[in-house]
């Protein structure tokens, strides 16, 4: 089975993205599930569905989302190992901008749209950074001279990633991605052993905890301040 | 100076920056804050940083050496090379959505011509210009094949983000930074490494008025251009900043902007241009017209000297119209019999 992994800010139209290349994935025979992870809510499993897509969704709901998806790779992995899908895909929403859920050797993929800001690739850490393909999206409707200097940007934070143009309601460009993802030789039967790209970020303080207090007294742990000097 | 992952970590910021100025951008874009230590290694800066600091700022020196050999030599080959000119394109027949062969032998198009596509939503127009921009080999869903010059292409132009095949324009674009018109312009200019700013700038400006049907400053916000205004500028500074041999555009819509010398000014920058349209003098404007039907190229019709003629009527039809309009805006009323200028 191949394993694909792919993340991006929230409303960057990773679902579309992935549906479209799913359409063409299964043009060629090959057979697709999907892992969507979301934090509090997400019908995107319902558009799996409707396009006949196996389908498990994860919500992480009051733990740290990325944490939650690397507790929980493994298992999807092996889920869709077991159904004997040709490829999986899970589909993350990056959050933090600071965490990343590509893992070493499996092909990771970042959608980020044009529409979020020129500034935006400077201000997204190793999900953007470590990608293999970086596929931008919204670029019908923003002017040729935003889609030229956004890419610029992107290729200059992450100059090996193949960087692609998809409209993700025409379809536009998502055949092309399909024929980059799909390996033969590619067989992942399970993840264990293999390691993130990038290490998470610790976090483990009071709030972490449940604290709901404001003070210094209900801080403990990992605590940073602010520096307020001039 | 020899750049490559084994040098890297030993060679000084500063020299680097004097090597190849370019760098500064690069630094920025990923959050390397050098000011103050340009005269340590790049390993040194990073090990003066702290593992603490590094991990907060998400930087791993290690991707980030992979990053910058990887950025050297892209700009190195994007700054010395004589870009391939593109002379023309050609496209080869492959088959509709039912299979069906595509009813043409081949499609030469040069630079300087224009070719429009004509065809009901939905027939298929996207994938034609998916197939160009991917320069398909016979690989995507239509089969078609597209050459270079006659020749099997490069297969850089799949990939690189600096040599793009197509730039498009199309209805539904706005711009969406907030930003002056010369600020933008320049953003872009940098982008590009254009040498002579200045001088591009203004000259782009200057194109754009002229195509505008009002005119705007070069401090006007860019997101409070008017329909017109933006479409001028936009088409201004594609045909004169980006460097895509081929242009797609997707309709220009008849309002505040002289579409005439718009596809002119394409052509003069010596472009390719292929229009989608539904508007019969675009249409007819065209050299030739690439008709789709179901997914495929139905036919390709070359624009016949009786239709050159109806073009004319239609362009005078069409400025009546916009003389009409023009003098209802500006309170006049109209006369039966006034002659059109």
């Amino acid at each position: 089975m191949n394993l694909i992994t792919v993340s991006g800010p929230p409303s960057s139209g990773k679902t579309s993205v992935i549906l479209k290349t799913i359409e063409s994935l299964k043009k060629r025979g090959l057979s697709v599930a999907v892992a969507k992870f979301d934090c509090l809510y997400t019908d995107d499993d319902v558009l799996y569905k409707n396009a006949g897509v196996p389908v498990k969704k994860g919500l992480s709901g009051a733990l740290c989302p990325d944490h939650y998806f690397v507790s929980n790779v493994e298992e999807v992995t092996q889920w869709g190992y077991k159904s004997g899908v040709d490829v999986l895909i899970s589909e993350s929403a990056g959050l933090c901008n600071r965490c990343s859920p590509y893992i070493k050797g499996i092909k990771a993929i970042c959608v980020i749209d044009n529409l979020s800001g020129i500034n935006t690739p400077k201000k997204i850490g190793p999900m953007l950074k470590s990608a293999d393909i970086v596929v931008i999206t919204k670029g019908d409707i923003v002017s040729q001279a935003e889609r030229e200097v956004f890419a610029s940007r992107v290729n200059s934070v992450n100059p090996k990633a193949t960087i692609m143009h998809i409209n993700g309601l025409t379809g536009q460009g998502s055949f092309e991605l399909s024929t980059l993802i799909y390996d033969e030789k590619d067989n992942i039967d399970t993840l264990k052993g293999k390691e993130l790209r990038f290490p998470m970020p610790s976090a483990l303080c009071s709030y972490c905890l449940g604290e709901t207090r404001i003070g210094e007294s209900y801080q403990m742990g990992n605590i940073r301040k602010i520096n307020l000097e001039d | 100076m020899l750049i490559n992952l084994k040098t890297i970590p030993n060679l000084i910021i500063e020299d680097l920056l004097l090597e190849y100025p370019f760098l500064d951008s690069f630094f920025s874009n990923n959050n390397i804050v050098y000011q103050g230590n340009e005269g340590k290694s790049l390993a040194d800066y990073f090990d003066d940083l702290g593992q603490e600091h590094r991990e907060d700022m998400a930087i791993d020196p290690d991707l980030f050496y992979q990053q910058l050999v990887e950025f050297v030599k892209q700009m190195i080959s994007f700054l010395g090379k004589d870009n391939e000119i593109v002379e023309s394109i050609t496209i080869l027949p492959g088959n509709d959505k039912s299979g069906i062969a595509e009813g043409f032998t081949k499609l030469e198009i040069k630079k300087g011509q224009i070719i429009s596509i004509v065809g009901p939503t939905g027939s298929g127009k996207s994938r034609l210009l998916g197939d160009i921009e991917w320069v398909a080999q016979a690989d995507t869903p239509t089969n078609r094949r597209i050459l270079i010059n006659n020749d099997k292409p490069d297969p850089k132009w799949r990939f690189s983000t600096s040599d793009k095949l197509v730039a498009q324009l199309s209805q539904n674009m706005n711009f969406v930074m907030d930003l002056s018109v010369y600020q933008f312009v320049e953003l872009h200019a940098e982008s590009r490494l254009v040498e002579n700013r200045e001088e591009v700038i203004a000259n782009i400006i200057k194109k754009a008025n002229d195509l505008a049907g009002e005119k705007f400053s070069p401090h006007t916000p860019i997101t409070s251009l008017s329909g017109g205004q933006s479409r001028a500028l936009m088409i201004a500074d594609t045909a004169i900043l980006s460097k895509s041999p081929i242009i797609l555009i997707d309709e220009i819509e008849n309002a505040g902007i002289d579409r005439k010398r718009a596809l002119n000014l394409l052509l003069s920058e010596n472009k390719i241009v292929l229009m989608a349209t539904h508007d019969p003098i675009l249409a007819l404007m065209a050299d030739k017209r690439i008709v789709i039907k179901n997914g495929g190229i139905s036919k390709v019709i070359e624009t016949t000297i009786e239709e050159r003629q109806i073009l004319s009527t239609l362009e005078e039809l069409d400025k009546k119209i916009l003389s009409y309009r023009r003098k209802l805006r500006s309170g006049e009323r109209l006369l039966e019999e006034e002659s059109i200028h």
